[in-house]
């Protein structure tokens, strides 16, 4: 139907200006969209070359070379009176046990040289692998068994094909004769890789093949375990008070304004901070998870108190009303209502702000969380190190095996920080409440 | 309740001008005037407000409010948005004690009991009040917890069989439980808006309080919800005392017996409601009932 006077005068046929005015707005609103996109792809570009780096490089330490050889534990190296005594069998000398058993393979290398060369595609720490089936089962002392000892960092490399073999030998670091005796071990069947477990399983060591992330994960939990247990009630007691009790005055508002800014201020402040108090006037132990999680517990405060508030904020105020015309006190509509409704809210913001501490570095640095660690830490005073400064550590180390772990490193921090993101996601989205 | 008529209050000539005669005055006369209604004149006071000023930071909403809210009777407040009808009912139970820079003077008596002195315990308070709210706002709990919730934070129910009675009770009073009675454990923000007001009457109503305040309670809902409070609000008048706020001329006309006409923060005329709506002395309540401003 048409309107009445609606014809053939109708708006529609537009001036030559306003066509032109049409063309140039479709055309500006074409170029926004390529710019919208060309920025989204490159960003996942960057991605993923970042993900891809990290990846191909760091795969290989997941996994681990080994030989097999045939190994007698002789008697009279091992344990010369007779005796069994776990102590003594722990002190015998098993790198002669493992110098017998490698000449024993290969009897064709007799040039001391050589022999030293030989012995050097295994790692250092093979010997205490003996040790340890020794100590184990002292029943297998003079028997000869076949047993899959851990290679050298170097073989490792040249094994997983990442060392080239045509070029000059002075440029890589197995000689000709070395590579020899690999490619004779792979003909024996004697050269094998498994999923490395002890990368997991092991902390830190000077050898890069038996250098393993596990002293770093549990320094991190604890570290991470002090920074929830310090800042989370305080961080939500400051939210609550401040959101639900406070007076609205100018010494409130000072105290929002410091604490915003503080959620902004840079991390290795907090570690000098943390220097000076927990170190310097409250003698902590240096490098211990303890003044690790307070200093970070420091630094998320801010973050954890901005989260909770703005949570608490998101309550819509009707519940409260209803709260208090039913007769509920101050205290209940807080616990009973608010608080409920602004859980996930926190929740997310707590798992999102401990996300921040375990990538944290700079703050522990300054508190001498960079020492080299060989054992795992018994509890929160011990020395330790954290996940992000292993890798620091690692990616510091001039031997090339640590290429890997650096990277494997890496990626055993990403898959934390998206497993907590995942969590903290799953958590709002499971949560939320509609109103 | 500064210039009137006369003729029309011939006692207000005859005792001093102090806020109190002045009130007392008003409100008997203007019962009185209203046709059949003299007996309401001697219904007593639930709730006493005298010179009540209230002030949000600097701006003052109300003015010297004088009224009284007769027990067992619905008092409608009406008056142009903006003209302190909400702010008058927060005062009587307090409730504008949780909003910063609002500042109250004058006294509001609830069974002659000054609500606002030190030692009165505002939970208490409010626990003997119940407020139903210009929107509903039921808690994103399960039905039946709205409900619970108030009577089991005030220790009403001995036990769990006594707690299910009374929430019952009010749901049926609420006029909701046989359209819930078969999903008490859903959440309640599953309701439909009506269902969800009257949800909120029975929460209100759950903790046995002596006065109901409304604010609006029917400005959410379609005609036949507000049919269903409308009754609901004229059975639960013999048990409670009401105070509602309504912008529905025709609503109040049906639901109260007192009417209070406010505007810019002054209680203009309070009488009975036949007596507002058919001969208001005052021509800003003649022209705001009559729809010619508002
Ligand atoms: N929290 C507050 N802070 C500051 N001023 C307020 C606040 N609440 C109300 N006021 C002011 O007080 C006056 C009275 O408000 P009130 O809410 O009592 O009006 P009302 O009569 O209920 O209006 P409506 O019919 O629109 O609900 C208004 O001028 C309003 O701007
Ligand atoms: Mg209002």
């Amino acid at each position: 139907m048409s309107l009445p006077g609606a014809s053939a005068a109708l708006p529609w046929q537009l001036s030559d200006t306003a066509t032109r005015r049409v063309r140039r707005r479709k055309r500006a609103n074409v170029r926004f969209q390529v710019y919208g996109i060309g920025a989204i792809v490159i960003g996942l570009a960057i991605l993923a070359i970042l993900l891809a780096t990290v990846i191909g490089k760091g795969t290989g330490a997941f996994v681990q070379t080994r030989i097999t050889l045939d190994v007698a534990f002789n008697e009279k190296i091992i344990d010369p009176d007779g005796s069994r005594d776990p102590v003594k069998l722990g002190q015998a000398d098993y790198a002669a046990l493992l110098k017998e058993a490698v000449a024993a393979s290969f009897p064709a290398v007799t040039a001391r040289q050589d022999k030293r060369d030989l012995q050097k595609l295994f790692s250092g720490d093979a010997r205490y692998e003996l040790r340890d089936m020794v100590v184990n089962d002292p029943s297998i002392i003079g028997t000869t068994r076949s047993v899959s000892l851990l290679a050298a960092s170097d073989t490792d490399i040249f094994a997983k094909g990442s060392m080239a073999r045509d070029i000059a030998e002075g440029d890589r670091r197995l000689t000709d004769k070395q590579i020899a005796w690999i490619d004779e071990l792979v003909a024996k069947n004697a050269l094998e890789t498994n999923f490395n477990w002890s990368f997991f399983t092991n902390a830190d060591s000077r050898a890069p093949e038996s250098a393993g992330i596990g002293g770093a994960l549990i320094g991190s939990f604890y570290t991470l375990l002090i920074t929830l247990a310090v800042c989370f009630p305080i961080g939500m007691m400051a939210a609550v008070y401040l959101e639900e009790f406070a007076p609205k005055n100018r010494l409130t508002d000072l105290i929002e304004v410091n604490i915003n800014n503080l959620a902004a201020v840079p991390s290795i402040i907090f570690g000098l901070l943390g220097l000076a108090i927990f170190i310097q006037a409250f003698h902590l132990p240096r490098s211990a998870p303890l003044v690790g999680g307070l200093t970070l517990a420091l630094m998320i405060l801010p973050t954890i108190i901005v989260v909770t508030r703005a949570a608490l904020k998101a309550v819509p105020p009707s519940i409260r009303e209803a709260a208090y015309g039913v007769g509920a006190s101050p205290i209940q509509v807080v616990t009973h209502h608010v608080l409920p409704l602004a859980v996930p809210g926190i929740a997310t913001g707590t798992i999102i702000g401990m996300a921040r501490a375990l990538g944290e570095t700079a703050p522990l640095l300054i508190i001498g969380m960079v020492a080299f660690i060989v054992d795992f830490p018994g509890g929160p005073t011990d020395a330790a190190t954290v996940l992000p400064v292993q890798i620091f550590l690692w990616a510091d180390s001039p031997e090339r095996g640590f290429e890997e772990k650096t990277a494997a490193g890496i990626m055993v921090l990403l898959a934390f920080l998206i497993l907590m993101n995942a969590i903290a996601i799953y958590l709002r989205k499971r949560f939320e409440v509609r109103w | 309740m500064t210039e009137r008529e006369p003729d029309m209050m011939p006692e207000a000539e005859v005792e001093a001008e102090t806020p109190e005669t002045q009130y007392r005055a008003s409100f008997s006369l203007k019962t009185k005037d209203a046709a059949g209604t003299g007996a309401d004149a001697a219904v007593p006071a639930k709730v006493t407000a005298r010179d009540v000023c209230v002030f949000y930071g600097k701006k003052q909403a109300l003015f010297n409010v004088n009224l009284d809210v007769a027990q067992h009777r619905v008092t409608a407040l009406i008056g142009p948005s903006g003209c302190g009808k909400s702010t008058f009912l927060r005062c009587i139970n307090r409730m504008n004690d949780t909003i910063d820079g609002c500042r109250v003077q004058g006294e509001v008596r609830l069974d002659g009991v000054d609500v606002n002195q030190k030692n009165i315990d505002v939970v208490q308070l409010r626990s003997r009040i119940g407020m139903v709210f210009q929107k509903p706002n039921p808690f994103p709990k399960s039905i039946y917890e709205n409900v619970a919730y108030g009577p089991r934070i005030h220790g009403l129910a001995a036990n769990g069989r006594e707690l299910d009675e009374i929430v019952e009770q009010s749901l049926r009073r609420a006029g909701l439980f046989d359209e819930v009675h078969d999903r008490l454990h859903s959440p309640g923000t599953s309701l439909s808006g009506g269902q969800q007001q009257r949800l909120c009457i029975a929460r209100a109503i759950a903790i046995s309080p002596e006065l109901i305040l409304m604010d609006e309670p029917c400005s959410s809902l379609d005609p036949i919800a507000t049919a269903k409070i409308e009754e609901l609000i004229d059975e639960l008048r013999s048990r409670f005392t009401i105070v509602i706020v309504t912008h529905n001329m025709q609503q109040a006309a049906r639901v109260s017996q007192y009417t209070a006409f406010f505007h810019l923060g002054h209680l203009v005329e309070f009488g009975s409601t036949e007596y507002i709506f058919t001969n208001p002395t005052e021509e800003r309540t003649q022209d705001y009932i009559t729809g010619r401003f508002g």
